[in-house]
Formats: structure tokens, sequence, C-alpha cells
């Protein structure tokens, strides 16, 4: 029982510890980095739940949320690639164009 | 009855379909325009004839198009019908409007020809004849007054034609307004005749069992309404003012509305609801003097205009008196035979007036023509036969009409109006004098002397001559060939007549043509033979003239009597009501959520840190309430 809970504990730190990247960090590859740390944290509760219940319905959800990531890497380092040419930084404050 | 259902939803549809066609195909090919809106009334007048065939005196068709506005209402089911009824009455209107307007649209197409809104034009004038054929068809008053308020529409439409002139949009605008006012009346007489009666049926009203319904302490109320509603439309006092601007038309739009259809509807309205009208004799009495009143205003207004469309206007409205002259006597089918005869030499004579003015290029003050009888020939005899008809001279068409009308004055047995039969017909008489001065002046002034304009007028290409000469002809016979047919025709949805089938040999019909014969010669006589003695007359009554000129200041009086305190009063409401109470909650509601806006517009700093912490809190403040729920 007690090996659930550090997965748990390890998963909401590994979470908090992006949440908290992706508030409050400028970079705009650390923001990145911050969010996949996020989803590789919830992949980490998927894998320790999926082992407590006994079948593999979390370990398919896991494969399903990698794939995303994959995706969403790439159209997001697209992204910060074409706000590097046309901004010359990849500070997220810079690119604040769009307010009231 | 299936045959008849078709026809007669095709005299109707034939216009309708017409007016959409003739815009989407004159847009792209002008020259259609013309051809396509002739064709469709074509088509109409050819349903009408057939029709007209088959209905006597005593028969009718029905034709239920579909029910509007089924509802229970007092524990009964009540639907509004939208059904159409041809009898005889509806039969001598529709002939008439078709007839009458496809010569008017064959003409057009050479009047409009070189005008660039062509295409809109006819689309107005074909959904007009519609409007009007819906008027006359109409078995239940409400379908009635869909066609009453489609004419008003399209004559709005028509005399604003050429909008980009501010003084002929105003023209329209007065038209319109004028006609609303009427059409108050026709609503109040609408609502209490379905209070009380129960039915809007044309045909159930005029049911003395059902008219019987009316408290007799509303019965004066009712009829006047109804006249009210017609005065608006057929151009009576108060409501005249708008038929003389209403010339800022095109000239056939003139001819058609202003003459031939349009202003006959309350004549119709009359004849349609004479139960109602006649329910409470003061009705009656009150038409007739408001029609000897406006028959004598406009006559010797039209003695002091120099433009021949106002001439012709102010000639329109006279004769209009004229007719509900004989409205106010219980004559309907006389009144309806003048609407017939009128209709066709007062068309003829727009027409024709139309025609000078086309190639005077558009010169309308007869001051600046003259002597155009030997360059528009044909133009100048069609003029000339229909003065000699509206002037009442045997055996012209005017003639048997007004001949009818003079008769009819004397057998009325209303007791309002019989002590002052001699008064009435005196007067009447004066009139008929005056009409036939004014109109030989309008003649002389304009098709003989010497040329006093410019340019080179010439005769009007045959597209325009040969309606003209159609109505020409039928001024000449009209009168002559149907006013006996016609009153016989419609005895039965109209009360039966005496009048006009006496004939009373040679010296009566020189008799009858006195007052025409007197005011051609009188007119002859100032302006050819001694025109001196015109300018002495003049210096006499010229203060008079003033006063016909500017038609008795009934714009000025109505200014002040109407428009200057309606005014006010929506001045004081604009600033009372508009102003603080309507903008006033409208600006508190906007600056109130233009505040709130202010506010919160300040959450979108750009930075994406802002939003995703945001987007936390969000999804916190989600999961703590639906887990809650759990």
């Amino acid at each position: 029982m007690s090996s659930i809970v550090t997965y748990i504990g390890l998963s909401l730190v590994l979470f908090a510890i992006g949440a908290v990247g992706v508030c409050i960090r400028r970079n705009a590859i650390v923001v990145f980095m911050c969010i996949e740390m996020m989803l590789n944290a919830v992949n980490l509760a998927f894998v320790a739940f999926s082992k407590l219940q006994g079948n593999l319905d979390g370990q398919v959800a896991v494969f399903f949320v990698m794939v995303i990531a994959a995706a969403e890497s790439a159209i997001g380092l697209a992204v910060i690639i074409s706000v590097f040419r046309s901004l010359v930084s990849v500070e997220t404050s810079d690119a604040a164009q769009l307010k009231w | 009855m299936a045959g008849e259902d078709l026809r007669l939803s095709l005299v109707v549809l034939a216009p309708l379909i017409g007016s959409i066609l003739s815009y989407l195909l004159g847009r792209r090919v002008p020259k259609l325009a013309g051809i396509v809106a002739s064709g469709a009334v074509l088509v109409s007048f050819v349903a009408t004839v057939l029709l007209w065939r088959e209905v006597s005196p005593t028969t009718a068709f029905t034709s239920s198009l579909s029910s509007w506005l089924t509802v229970s209402f007092q524990g009964a089911p009540f639907s509004l019908p939208i059904d159409l009824y041809f009898d005889s009455l509806s039969a001598v209107m529709c002939l008439i409007v078709t007839g009458v307007g496809f010569l008017i649209h064959v003409y057009s197409a050479g009047y409009m020809a070189h005008d660039k809104g062509i295409a809109r034009f006819f689309a107005y004038l074909n959904l007009f004849i519609a409007a009007m054929l819906i008027l006359v068809l109409g078995k239940s008053l409400p379908v009635i007054f869909i066609g009453w308020e489609g004419v008003g529409l399209c004559s709005y439409l028509l005399i604003g034609f050429w909008y980009t002139n501010t003084e002929y949009a105003k023209a329209g605008r007065k038209a319109f307004v004028m006609n609303r006012i009427g059409d108050v009346g026709f609503i109040v007489a609408m609502a209490l005749l379905f209070t009380y009666c129960g039915t809007l049926d044309v045909v159930e009203l005029s049911k003395e069992s059902v008219l019987a319904r009316v408290p007799a302490g509303l019965a004066f109320l009712v009829g006047i309404s109804l006249f009210v509603a017609a005065t608006g439309k057929s151009a009576q006092i108060p409501l005249f003012t708008w038929l003389p601007d209403a010339m800022a038309g095109p000239t056939p739009v003139s001819a058609l509305i202003h003459a031939a259809t349009m202003v006959t509807a309350g004549i119709y309205l009359m004849g349609r609801m004479h139960g109602v009208v006649e329910l409470d004799p003061a009705v009656p009495a009150v038409i007739l003097w408001v029609a000897l009143a406006t028959a004598a205003v406009a006559a010797t207004t039209a003695l002091a205009q120099n433009d021949i469309k106002k001439v012709l206007a102010y000639s329109t409205v006279s004769q209009l008196g004229f007719m509900f002259l004989a409205v106010g006597v219980g004559q309907y089918s006389v009144a309806l035979c003048h609407v017939v005869t009128h209709a066709f030499f007062k068309a003829c004579l727009f027409l024709s007036a139309g025609s000078v003015i086309h190639e005077c290029h558009h010169e309308q003050d007869m001051r600046r023509m003259g002597g155009l009888a030997k360059k528009m020939p044909i133009t100048a005899a069609c003029y000339g036969v229909s003065t000699l008809a509206i002037a009442g001279i045997c055996p012209f068409a005017g003639y048997y009409s007004k001949h009818a009308i003079f008769g009819a004055i004397s057998t009325t047995t209303n007791p309002f109006l019989h002590p002052y039969i001699g008064l009435v017909g005196g007067l009447a008489t004066a009139i008929a004098v005056c009409t036939a001065f004014y109109m030989a002046r309008s003649f002389i002034m304009t098709f003989l002397g010497s040329y006093r304009g410019e340019g080179h007028p010439h005769e009007a290409p045959v597209v325009m001559t040969a309606p003209v000469a159609i109505l020409g002809v039928l001024a000449v016979v009209g009168g002559f060939l149907f006013v006996h047919p016609i009153t016989d025709f419609v005895t039965g949805p109209l009360p039966p007549t005496s009048v006009g089938h006496e004939s009373g040999g040679l010296f009566g019909i020189f008799i009858g043509s006195l007052p025409g014969i007197f005011g051609i010669a009188l007119a002859a006589y100032l302006f050819i033979l001694a025109p001196r003695e015109k300018d002495v007359l003049r210096a006499i009554f010229s203060p008079l003239e003033r006063l016909f000129e500017r038609k008795y200041y009934a714009d000025e009086l109505l200014d002040i009597a109407v428009v200057r305190p309606v005014d006010k009063l929506s001045g004081v409401a604009y600033r009372a009501i508009d102003q603080r109470i309507v903008e006033g909650s409208g600006g508190a509601v906007g600056s109130v959520v233009q505040a709130v806006g202010e506010l919160t517009c300040r959450m979108t700093t750009g930075q994406v840190t802002t939003y995703v912490l945001l987007m936390f809190f969000a999804a916190a403040a989600l999961f703590s309430v639906f887990s809650q729920v759990r």
C-alpha cells in the first residue's frame, strides 16, 4: 500500500513543480519543458493506478498522452521558432502584443 | 368551379409575378421590362374578360386561397379567410383596372424608354395593378385592406420615383401620410363592424339582418369612419392636397393611379359597403356636402393653375367630388358609371399631356406651350375629344355619366338633403361650367395659338400615340355604349337606379350639354377672341385668383390645424419621454456595462503567465465545486 502513496506523491510533486514553472518562468522553452513535466506526472499517476487496479486501461491512456505530447511538442517548438524569428526573443513577456 | 378558381387567381397572380419578372429581367435587358409587365397585365385582362362573360348581376364566383389567423375567439372558432370574390361590381372595376392599366403600361414602355430605372418602374406599376385587383376582389374587409395598403404603398413609391429630387420624395411622403390618416378610419370601421356584426365578410355585411346589429348610436360613427377612409384614397376635403402634389411622379403614373384606378377605390368602397354607409341618413348627407365642397374648391383652383398636370389633377379631384355627389344621394351605380367614363377620358388627357411634356423636354408650364395642334395632331385630337367628354357635351362619354349624376341629385329621399336639392343642383351646374372652362383653357393654351417654348416638338412615337388613340375613341363612345349596360349590370351588388334611362329628346340633350357648351364658349371668347377683356376680368378677380392659386390655402390651414400641433406635441414627447426616459434608461444600462467592461478588460494583460494562472485557479475552482457535489 505504501508503494502507491509514494508513486502518487512523486506524481503530485512533479505536477506542482511543472505548474509553478509554467506560471513563474518567462523563457518559453522552460515553460514548454514544465508542460512536459506536468504531462509526465499525470502519466506516472496513470501507471500507478493501473498497477493498483490490475488492469491495463491506465497504461493505454498513457500511450495516448504520449502521442498527444509528441504532437504538441512539434507544434509548440514550431510556434516558439516563429516567435523567435519575429521578436528575436523567446521570453513570454516580450510576446504581449494582444492586450486591451 | 376549378376553372373559375384558376382564372380568378390568375387575375391577381399575373401582375404579381410580372412585377418580379419585369424587375429581374429588366435589370439585365431594359427593353424587356415593359414587354413583360404589359404582357402580365394583358394576361390579367384576358382572364378578367373570360370571367366577366360568365357573371351576371345575380351570380358571383368565390375563390378561397387560404385562411389566416385561425384561432378560437370567445369559444367559437374564428379564422380570416383569404377569399377572392368576383361579382358584377368587381367585374366592372377589374375590367377598368386591367384594361386601362394595360394601355397605360404600353404607353409607359415608350414614355420611360430612356429612364435608367425602367425595371424598377415597371415592377412598381405591376405591383400596383396587383394590389388594386386585391382591393376590388377581396371578399372580406381585411383582404380589401391589404390591397388598400398596397395601392397606398405603390403610390408612395411611384410618386417618389425620381427620389433624388427632394421635392418629389416629399410629395410621395405627403401622399403616404394622408393615405394613412384615411386608413385609421378604415381600421376603426372594421373594428366596430366586427364587434357588433361579428363578421367582416362583404356579402354578409350587405345583409340587413346583419347590419341591424349595429347599435343606432354608433351607426353614424361606422359610416363616417368608412367615409374618412374614402376621403384619404379619393382625395376629398380635407385630405385632398396630396393628389395635386402627386403629379411629381412620371405622367403615366398620374394617369394610372391618380386618375383611373387608385382614387376610385374610395367610390368602390362606398358602393361595396353601401348598406353600412346608409345605416344613418346623416352619413350620406355629410358625404354629399363634403363632395360638393371638394368639387367646388378643386374646380375653382384649377382655374388658376398654369401647370398642365396640376390642371388635370384638380380636375380629377373635382370629378371625384362629382362621383361622391352620386354616392351621397345613394345612386352608387351612377357613381360607378362616372368612374368608368372618367377613367377613359382622364387617362386619355393625362397620357396626351404626358406626350406633350415628353416632346417639350419636360416643360409642364402651359404658358410655354401653344400651337402644338399642328405639330402633334393625334395627341391634340385625343386631348380635344377628352376635353369635350369631361365638359359633358353629348355624345361624348362624360355627358352620359354627368347627366346621370345631375338626374340622380333630384331623386334623393334623404331627409337631410331634400330641402337643399335646388342649391346642390345649382352649385353642381356651376362647377360643371367651371370644369368646361378650365379644360377648354388648358386645350387652348397648349394646342392653339403659336408655340412659345423652346425646341421643336413633334408627334410622339406610335407606342405612345396608339394607347392614347384607343382611350380617345373610348372617351367618345364609352358613355354611349357603356353607361346604361353598366347600371343594369351592377344592379344586385349595388341598389337599382332609375336614373339615366330617360332620353329627353334632342332638346334634352342640348340642355344637358349646355353647361359644357357655355364653359367652352366662355374660354374660347376670353382666350381667343377677346384677350383684352380677359385682362380686365383678371384685374377684377385678382384677389380670388390668388386664393385659387394657393388652393384656398388648404395646405397652410392643414399646417396650422394639424401639422404644427402634432409637431409641438411630438417635440414635447421627444424631450420628455424619448430623451429622458427611453434614451436615459438605455444610456444607464450602457454605462454600467461599459464600466464592468473597463474593469474586466484589465485582465487581458497580454502576459501568458497571467492567463495560465487564471486557468489554474479556474480549474481548481471547478474541481472543488464538482468534487463537493459527489
